[in-house]
């Protein structure tokens, strides 16, 4: 039998896991404006503009980074969710509520940004006959779904239980998101960078887009980690090492 | 500077795009820090009221 290491485990603990988001969480805000604000400069000042779209093609800094994270934030709250409903590990479950209305936001960006950016360059805001369009306002349901069915009940482990296999079953959609505009090719234009052997995209106009996405994801990560601490101190309040953290921290 | 913020033309696409990203990035940090801070300083005023007092004297009646 292999044996996992300590610090899996402790991951585990909600006072171990809050003390070290107390302490990463500073880190992981200060890492997000610099990235950001380079991302930003860069890709609204430095890159050339597109030769076919010209200067609205700049959108793309942040609208990739926005769906990125909707996909990505989805599949970890699934991921959380289901590792509290197998293991019964109730700061899992706090980790998936935490993702889910951040989740929510960036799907809303997506779609909004997207939307700005297909019309002057598709000639409308929105296309119901899109693949892409379509799965992507669906996953903005799932989250919002996940968050209105645990709103539906008193009992908060009740609402753990039965919200993380709406959100398990739900992640089928993420894939399908991804093919999309593979198995049906509409209006959204196909992938850029995701194919890693031949990104159709010139290194100048790349290079601040994945800065961009690394941007949005420590400022996801840093939200993540506000609403887990604070997760955890509604979940943990008569504790008595948050009490004292708490009296501490009051004082 | 005012050919950067032209965009070619698509000035409005293009900064609405960026100002609704600031406004939703921004809400929620306004909302996860609050989502942090409050249970925190609840928990801080229930241990304030548990802590033991010094008792007001009360004079006896006679």
């Amino acid at each position: 039998m292999f044996s996992l290491p300590v610090w899996f485990h402790r991951l585990g603990s909600p006072p171990h896991v809050y003390r070290l988001a107390e302490r990463v969480r500073p880190w992981l805000g200060g890492l997000a404006l610099v990235t950001i604000a380079v991302g930003a400069f860069w890709g609204l000042v430095l890159a050339p503009p597109d030769y076919l779209q010209g200067e609205v093609f700049r959108i793309i800094y942040i609208h990739v980074p926005s769906a990125y994270l909707s996909m990505m934030g989805y599949t970890m709250m699934a991921v959380a969710a289901g590792v509290g409903f197998v293991w019964r590990i109730k700061l899992a479950h706090a980790a998936a509520v935490s993702i889910a209305p951040i989740g929510a936001s960036f799907t809303f960006l997506a779609l909004v940004t997207g939307g700005i950016w297909g019309r002057p360059t598709w000639g409308t805001y929105w296309e119901w006959g899109d693949a892409r369009l379509m799965f992507e306002l669906i996953l903005l349901f799932l989250y919002l779904g996940y968050l209105a069915l645990r709103a539906s009940f008193e009992d908060r482990d009740k609402a753990d239980r039965v919200s993380a296999i709406l959100a398990v079953v739900g992640v089928v959609n993420v894939p399908i998101i991804h093919y999309s505009v593979e198995w049906w090719s509409t209006l959204h234009q196909g992938p850029t960078i995701s194919k890693l052997d031949s990104p159709s995209i010139t290194m100048d106009m790349l290079a601040p887009l994945l800065v961009m996405i690394l941007g949005f994801t420590l400022c996801f990560g840093w939200l993540v980690l506000n609403r887990l601490q604070g997760e955890i101190v509604e979940r943990e309040h008569d504790a008595r090492w948050l009490r004292q953290f708490a009296a501490e921290a009051a004082r | 500077m005012s050919d950067f913020l032209a965009m070619g033309g698509y000035a409005p696409y293009v900064w609405s795009a960026y100002g609704i990203t600031l406004l939703v990035i921004l809400l929620n940090i306004w909302a996860a820090r609050r989502a942090r801070v409050r249970p925190l300083e609840r928990i801080a005023r229930a241990v304030d009221e548990t802590r033991p007092r010094r008792q007001p004297t009360v004079r006896q009646v006679e």
